[in-house]
C-alpha cells in the first residue's frame, strides 16, 4: 500500500519545507526566536530541546495554529497560507503532544475525519447518497482500514477512541494524519509515555511511514529514539535554533551538553 | 456529597444485617403488602348522605401501578445484572406513588401549588387501610433490594433471539408504545396521570437498568426498515383511530412541527456542539413567511403563492438568516455563542414587534386561510374508507411529511462526510481544524441547515395556528425546543420527537398545572441530567462520554466544547 501520492522529486525541486526566521512572540516571551529549518523530501528531522525550549510553538507556527511573528513557511515551494486547514490540504499533517483524538468517535471515524480534505461529497450528495456518494464513501472507509492496518489496529476499527488503551491512542492519532494524504508529518513527541516495547514499535512505525515517500519532522525527548532514527537533528534551545546537524555532530557538540546539563560550574 | 454518603452507609448497614433468608423474608412480606394493598379500597369519603363511604375500587388506576412494579420481586432472587439498581427504581416507584395518592387522598387542593384542583380535604382520616398498607409494602421492598450486594456490574443484556422472536420484540414494543400513549391520553384526572408518569418513569428506569432498553433498541437499529416501515404505519393509521374528532390531531400535529424544529436544532447542537438560544428566531422567520404570503385575512401582503412555494422560501429566508447571524457569531466559542445568539433571538422578537409597517406589530397576522389543492379544501372534513376524518387531519399529514423529511435529513447527513466533520469539530475544534476541517464554513453550514429546517416547520405552523405573533417566538421557546433536545437525548432522532411529545402533553393534561409548566421541565431536567445525563434516549456516543469515565484515558480527550478561547491552542 502507499501512504502518500507524492510525486518523485525532480533535478531542481525545492525542498519539502523552508521555514525562514520563523518568530513568535507571547507577550514579552520570545517562545520562538528566528528559527530557519529546511526538509527534504523522505528525511526524518528530529527537533529536540528542554522543556519550553518553544519545540510545540514551531510546530503551531508551521500547522497554523499560531501565527507566526514573522517569518516565511513554504511547502515544496509553495508559501503556506495561515489556516491550520489550508495547511493540512496543502499537504501538512501533524499529531499532539498531549494526544487530541476525537474521544467519542470511533477509531474508524477518527480516521475518516482525516479523509475530510481529500473527499468532496457535500450537503446535497449526503441527502441524495448517489453512485458518487457511495463510491467515495466505500472508497474512503477501505482507506481508513487500510491506514488502520499499516499502524496495526485495525481490529479496534469500532472502539471509541476514547477507550482505547495509550499506545493505540497514540498510533491512531498518527492513522488520523496519514488520512490527509500528507507530504510531510509532524510528530510532537509521538513516544511520550510508552513503554519500551511501544517505542520500538514507533521507531519501527515511523521508518515505515518514510518508506512511504513521506518526508518528517518528530520532536522527541528520548534521545536513543532521536539518534538511531534521525538523518539529521535541530537543538532548539530558549526559542533559537542552537545546533543542526547529524546525530554524531550533535551528540558531540559542546553546547547541546551544556544546554541540557546547565553550565559547567566555574573553575570545576 | 452529604445525602449519597448517609444512603450508602443505610445500605452499607443493610447489606451487612439483611442475609439472604431475611432479605427473601422481608421482600416477600412487602410484596404481599403491596398485592393486598392494592385490592384494598385506598379512600374513605364523608359524604352528606349517606354518610362514610369507603370506594372499594378507588382510585382505580393509581392503584394499579404499584400492583405492575411489584413483578420485579422476583429480581431479589435471581442473580442478573443491575437487579439492585433496578429493584431500588420499582420499589421507590411504588412508594412514591401510594405516597402521593395519600397526599392526594388526604389533602388534593390544599397541597403546594395547587397541585391538584380535584377531591381531598379529608385529612389522612380519609386515607383508608389499602393505602397504608401498600406504603407499607414500598418501603419494605426497598430496603430487602437496598440489601443486594451493590457490587453488580454492568453487562448488556443479549438474549440471543431468533430472528422471528426478535421482530415479535419490536411489534410488541411499539404496541406498548402505543397503548401506553392512547392511556397517557385517555387519563384526564390530574393525580391519576401524575401517578401514571411516576409509574412510567419507575419501569422506564427498572427496564433501563436491566439493559432491557439497550437491547430494544439495538434491535430497532438492526431491524430498521420494519420499525420505521411500523412506525410510519401506526402515524399514518392515528388519525383514523379518532372517531372524526381533531382534539389529539391538532395536539399530534404541533408536536410534529414543534419535533421537526427540535431535529433541527438538534443539527446544531447535537451534532456541531453549537449552543443557540436563540434558535426559535428561525421557526418565527418561517412562521411569518408562511402567513404572510399564504393571503391571511389581517396581513400586510397581499400576494398568495401556491403553499410548496412558501415553504420552501420560508425555510431559505430562515437560512439565509442563519448565515447572516453565524457570520460573526460562529467565530466565537462555547459560552460566548450562546450569549450572542441569545441576543439575536430577542432582537428578531422586538423587530417583530416594531416593524408594524411588515408583521403588524403585537396584533400579528392572523386569519391563515385553508390551504386548497384545486377544489380540494384541506380545512374540510372527508369519509375516507368508511372513516370520518376531520378537516384538521389534512395539516396532520403534511406535517408527518414534512417531519419525515427532516428525520431522513437528519439521519443522512448525521452518517455522512459532513456529520462526521461536526462532530469532531463538536468534540476539538482546534483538531478538526488541523485535520483539515475548514470548522468555520462547517459551522455555518450547520447553522444554514439547522435554519432551514427550522424554517420550514415555521411555515407548516403557520397553517397549523393559523396565526402567527411576536410573542410565540420569544426566549422562553427556545429554551422549551432545547430542553425536549436534552431530555429526549441529545444527537437522537428519538429523543427530539420523545422530547417533544413530553412537552406538548404534559401541559395539555396537566390544565391545573399549565401556568406552572416550566417549573415542571426544570425540575424534570434537573432530575433527567442527575440520572440520565444522556437524555431519555441515549446516543451512543453521548452514553459513553458520560458515563464510563475510563482513567487510564482520562487525559486522551481534547479540549471540551465550552473551552476559552485562550489555551485552547494546541500544545
Ligand atoms: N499560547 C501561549 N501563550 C503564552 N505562552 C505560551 C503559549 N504557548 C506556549 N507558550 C510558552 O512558550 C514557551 C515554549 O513552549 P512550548 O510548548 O513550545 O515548549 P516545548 O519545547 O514544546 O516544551 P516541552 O518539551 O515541554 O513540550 C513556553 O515558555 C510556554 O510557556
Ligand atoms: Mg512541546
Amino acid at each position: 500500500m502507499s501512504v502518500s501520492a507524492s510525486s518523485a522529486p525532480t533535478a531542481a525541486t525545492p525542498p519539502v519545507l523552508e521555514a525562514r526566521g520563523v518568530t513568535k512572540v507571547f507577550g514579552g516571551l520570545t517562545a520562538v526566536d528566528g528559527v530557519d529549518l529546511e526538509v527534504g523530501e523522505r528525511e526524518i528531522v528530529g527537533l529536540i530541546g528542554p522543556n519550553g525550549a518553544g519545540k510545540t510553538t514551531f510546530f503551531n507556527c508551521l500547522t497554523g495554529m499560531e501565527t507566526p511573528t514573522s517569518g516565511r513557511i513554504s511547502y515544496r515551494g509553495r508559501t503556506l497560507s495561515g489556516k491550520p486547514h489550508r495547511v493540512t490540504e496543502s499537504g501538512l499533517a501533524r499529531t499532539f503532544q498531549n494526544i487530541r483524538l476525537f474521544p467519542n468517535m470511533t477509531a474508524l471515524e477518527n480516521v475518516l475525519v482525516g479523509r475530510h480534505c481529500r473527499t468532496s461529497q457535500g450537503v446535497l450528495s449526503a441527502l441524495g447518497r448517489g453512485p458518487r456518494y457511495r463510491r467515495e464513501e466505500a472508497d474512503g472507509r477501505a482507506r481508513a482500514h487500510e491506514l488502520l492496518q499499516f499502524v496495526g489496529m485495525d481490529r479496534h476499527a469500532e472502539t471509541l477512541a476514547r477507550n482505547l488503551p495509550y499506545g493505540d491512542q497514540r498510533r491512531l492519532e498518527i492513522a488520523r494524519a496519514l488520512a490527509t494524504d500528507p507530504g510531510l508529518l509532524l510528530l510532537d513527541e509521538p513516544t511520550a509515555g510508552m513503554n519500551p516495547q511501544e517505542t520500538a514499535s514507533a521507531m519501527q512505525l515511523v521508518r515505515r511511514i518514510r518508506e512511504q515517500g513521506l518526508a518528517i519532522v518528530v520532536i522527541e525527548h528520548d534521545m536513543r529514539f532521536i539518534f538511531s532514527l534521525c538523518d539529521r537533528v535541530a537543538v532548539l534551545v530558549q526559542g533559537q535554533k542552537l545546533v543542526e546537524g547529524t546525530a554524531t555532530e550533535v551528540q558531540q557538540d559542546p553546547r547541546v551538553v551544556e544546554a541540557y546539563l546547565g553550565k559547567p560550574v566555574d573553575g570545576g | 456529597m452529604i445525602v449519597s454518603r448517609v444512603a450508602t452507609s443505610t445500605s452499607e448497614r443493610l447489606q451487612a444485617t439483611f442475609t439472604r433468608p431475611v432479605r427473601l423474608a422481608v421482600g416477600g412480606a412487602g410484596s404481599l403488602l403491596v398485592v393486598a394493598g392494592c385490592l384494598l379500597p385506598w379512600a374513605t369519603f364523608f359524604f352528606g348522605f349517606p354518610g362514610k363511604v369507603t370506594l372499594a375500587g378507588f382510585p382505580g388506576g393509581s392503584r394499579l401501578y404499584p400492583l405492575l412494579l411489584v413483578a420485579v420481586a422476583p429480581l431479589l432472587l435471581v442473580a442478573v445484572e443491575g437487579r439492585r439498581r433496578a429493584g431500588l427504581a420499582a420499589a421507590w416507584g411504588v412508594f412514591g406513588i401510594t405516597a402521593f395518592n395519600i397526599a392526594a387522598i388526604g389533602f388534593g387542593r390544599d397541597l403546594p401549588l395547587g397541585l391538584l384542583e380535584e377531591r381531598g380535604g379529608g385529612g389522612l382520616g380519609a386515607v383508608a387501610i389499602g393505602a397504608w398498607l401498600a406504603l407499607a409494602g414500598g418501603a419494605l421492598l426497598i430496603a430487602a433490594f437496598a440489601s443486594l450486594p451493590s457490587s453488580d456490574e454492568e453487562r448488556p443484556f443479549r438474549p440471543g433471539l431468533p430472528a422471528a422472536l426478535e421482530l415479535l420484540t419490536i411489534a410488541l414494543s411499539l404496541g406498548l408504545i402505543l397503548f401506553a400513549v392512547v392511556i397517557a391520553l385517555e387519563v384526564d384526572e390530574t393525580s391519576r396521570f401524575i401517578s401514571l408518569i411516576a409509574f412510567a418513569t419507575a419501569a422506564g428506569m427498572t427496564l433501563a437498568r436491566l439493559n432491557v432498553f439497550a437491547y430494544v433498541t439495538e434491535l430497532f437499529d438492526r431491524h430498521r426498515t420494519v420499525t420505521l416501515a411500523a412506525a410510519a404505519i401506526a402515524a399514518v393509521v392515528f388519525p383514523f383511530t379518532q372517531g372524526g374528532n381533531a382534539y389529539w390531531i391538532r395536539v399530534f400535529a404541533s408536536i410534529g412541527v414543534f419535533a421537526a424544529a427540535a431535529i433541527g436544532l438538534n443539527v446544531v447542537v447535537g451534532l456541531a456542539g453549537l449552543l443557540d438560544l436563540g434558535y426559535i428566531a428561525f421557526f418565527g422567520v418561517g412562521a411569518y413567511v408562511g402567513a404572510l404570503f399564504a393571503g391571511a385575512a389581517r396581513t400586510t401582503v397581499h400576494v398568495k403563492l401556491p403553499f410548496l412555494v412558501v415553504v420552501v422560501m420560508g425555510a431559505v429566508i430562515a437560512a439565509i438568516f442563519g448565515v447572516i447571524i453565524g457570520a460573526p457569531t460562529l467565530r466565537l466559542r462555547g459560552d460566548y455563542l450562546a450569549i450572542v445568539t441569545l441576543g439575536f433571538g430577542e432582537i428578531f422578537r422586538i423587530l417583530a414587534f416594531n416593524f408594524d409597517w411588515l408583521t403588524r406589530g403585537p396584533n400579528g397576522i392572523s386569519g391563515v386561510p385553508d390551504l386548497a389543492i384545486g377544489s380540494y379544501n384541506f380545512g374540510a372534513t372527508n369519509e375516507v374508507l368508511g372513516f370520518s376524518l376531520p378537516g384538521f387531519a389534512n395539516y396532520y399529514f403534511v406535517e408527518l411529511i414534512l417531519l419525515a423529511a427532516i428525520i431522513l435529513a437528519f439521519t443522512r447527513l448525521n452518517d455522512s462526510r459532513i456529520g462526521r466533520a461536526w462532530i469532531a469539530i463538536r468534540e476539538d475544534e482546534t483538531a478538526a481544524a488541523a485535520m483539515g476541517i475548514n470548522t468555520y464554513r462547517l459551522k455555518m453550514l450547520a447553522f444554514g441547515i439547522g435554519a432551514f429546517m427550522a424554517g420550514a416547520a415555521g411555515t407548516v405552523n403557520a397553517h397549523v395556528t393559523t396565526q402567527v405573533s411576536p410573542d410565540s417566538y420569544g426566549f422562553l421557546e427556545s429554551i422549551l425546543l432545547l430542553a425536549a433536545v436534552v431530555l429526549g437525548g441529545m444527537g437522537t432522532i428519538g429523543g427530539a420527537l420523545l422530547g417533544s411529545a413530553a412537552l406538548f402533553i404534559v401541559p395539555e393534561k396537566l390544565r391545573s398545572f399549565q401556568d406552572k409548566r416550566l417549573l415542571l421541565f426544570g425540575i424534570a431536567l434537573i432530575v433527567i441530567i442527575r440520572f440520565r445525563p444522556e437524555g431519555i434516549v441515549a446516543n451512543r456516543r453521548r452514553k459513553a462520554e458520560l458515563h464510563d469515565a475510563d482513567p487510564s484515558t482520562g487525559d486522551a480527550s481534547g479540549a471540551p466544547p465550552g473551552a476559552p478561547v485562550v489555551g485552547a491552542v494546541a500544545q
